[in-house]
């Protein structure tokens, strides 16, 4: 398929996008990647293409725009089949990564955000305790589903994989800034050794982003939305 | 085939109702237990530990919960009278549509109907979804096209329950002057023969709903 035909509009600071791109790279998919600045300003492509949420990513393909990060991971893993599954194959399983993927992005993350932007003690401890509670779910969510195995998706990455995974970039950035332990051998023993084995896969690897230069992107982040605000 | 399925739920909840639509579309037999939610089953909080909510399908004993994702996987276990597109891109393309109105056209919609502060607001927000709502009919019968599919069933909410809660609230949300092309929808959607058997009589549902922001009070 022509390079050009495949596109992502993404932010490599975005772990929603480095879900789609994971995605494509398990697929060994060839596309164009542009880099939205969007900090500064969104581009004429991705405000046409996402015009209801200006946000990234966004996969166009054969001129078809599609956006929503775990939409997009199933549409490429239905589109290019021919490649390893990234969904399991059995409808149970199907519905079981699907429901924690889903409380990963309604539950989970938000209580992230809530700490990244708690402006109280409180409010960031509160958050901090939603978080940790749902890793001890994760962990056991993590024995029922990778039975025994390496990854969540079994022997190979799959979505819950792909949908947590993306997280653990912003999971160390939110330790350093709290100071606290939130994956750990102790607490999330399981969790541990899948982040390791998780960070390390191939089509993970050329993705990760330094945790430093994480946390100095959300300082602009947070400084840019106090000036607005 | 031997199959065993239940359904806890709640005969006002349109997440609920959901399932029971596909259920039926798909001929699939089941057993409905009614949930009360003052007083939730130990079975439901057995099934459902993480949100402790309707609806679950519990099928051959494995529990599986949150609508969106019943949904699909009651499409891929039985086959006939598909409610996804089969195409992914119109695949794409529903699931986002079913993803809008849940996480902002109906949350902002509840708003417009029940905010007693900044109603203007929340007004504006709700207009702005249901229009852009409207966008993605079109110039189709339902949101699936000659039948309805996926984005029909999840826009219970829209088809029904809003016209429902706006008119206990008294406030004008979704006309026919506002949103023609999605009001003549609703109408359509309402009369559809597999839509109308799961839709609860509007008089029970304000009497529950004045009781929940009653207790919200």
């Amino acid at each position: 398929m022509a390079k050009s035909d495949v596109k992502l509009l993404g932010a490599w600071s975005s772990p929603f996008v480095m879900r789609a791109r994971i995605a494509l790279n398990i697929k060994s998919v060839d596309y164009e990647y542009q880099e939205e600045n969007w900090l500064v300003s969104k581009s004429e492509l991705l405000l046409k293409s996402n015009p209801i949420h200006k946000k990234v990513p966004v996969l166009i393909h054969a001129d078809n725009p599609m956006c929503e990060s775990l939409i997009i991971v199933q549409y490429i893993d239905e589109v290019w089949s021919s490649g390893p599954s990234i969904l399991p194959s059995d409808p149970y399983d199907r519905a079981t990564a699907r429901f924690w993927s889903a409380y990963i992005d309604d539950k989970w993350f938000p209580s992230m955000i809530a700490f990244f932007w708690g402006q109280e003690e409180d409010a960031k401890k509160a958050a901090i305790a939603q978080m940790e509670e749902g890793l001890v779910l994760l962990e056991e969510a993590f024995g029922k589903c990778s039975k025994g195995k390496a990854f969540f998706g079994g022997d190979r990455i799959g979505f819950l994989d792909i949908a947590f995974g993306c997280f653990l970039g912003s999971l160390r950035v939110t330790e350093k800034a709290g100071g606290i332990e939130l994956l750990s051998e102790t607490k999330t023993p399981s969790l541990s050794k899948w982040a390791e084995r998780f960070s390390s896969d191939i089509a993970v690897k050329e993705l990760i982003s330094d945790t430093d230069k994480l946390a100095e992107f959300g300082k602009k982040l947070q400084a840019k939305m106090t000036a607005n605000n | 085939m031997g199959d065993e399925v239940k359904l806890f739920g709640s005969w006002a909840s349109p997440f609920s109702r959901r399932v029971e639509i596909a259920l039926k579309l798909k001929g699939v037999s089941y057993e409905f237990i009614q949930e009360d939610f003052s007083n939730k089953s130990p079975l439901l909080l057995k099934y459902n530990p993480v949100h402790k909510k309707v609806p679950v399908l519990l099928h051959n004993g494995k529990p599986i919960a949150e609508s969106l994702v019943i949904l699909e996987y009651i499409d891929e276990t039985w086959k006939g009278n598909p409610i996804y597109p089969e195409d992914p891109y119109e695949r794409a393309v529903a699931r986002f549509w079913a993803k809008f109105i849940d996480e902002k056209c109906m949350p902002a919609a509840w708003k417009a109907c029940t905010a007693e502060e900044e109603q203007e607001k929340a007004m504006e927000e709700a207009c702005e979804c249901l229009k852009t709502l409207e966008g993605a009919l079109k110039d189709k019968k339902f949101f699936g096209g000659e039948t309805v599919g996926l984005v029909d069933i999840v826009a219970n909410t829209i088809g029904f329950w809003l016209k429902v809660i706006q008119e206990m609230m008294g406030v004008k949300l979704l006309t026919a002057e506002k949103f023609p092309v999605l009001f003549k929808w609703s109408e359509e959607y309402v009369g559809c023969p597999i839509i109308k058997r799961d839709l609860p009589p509007s008089d029970e549902l304000m009497v529950h709903f004045r009781a929940i922001l009653k207790r919200a009070k």
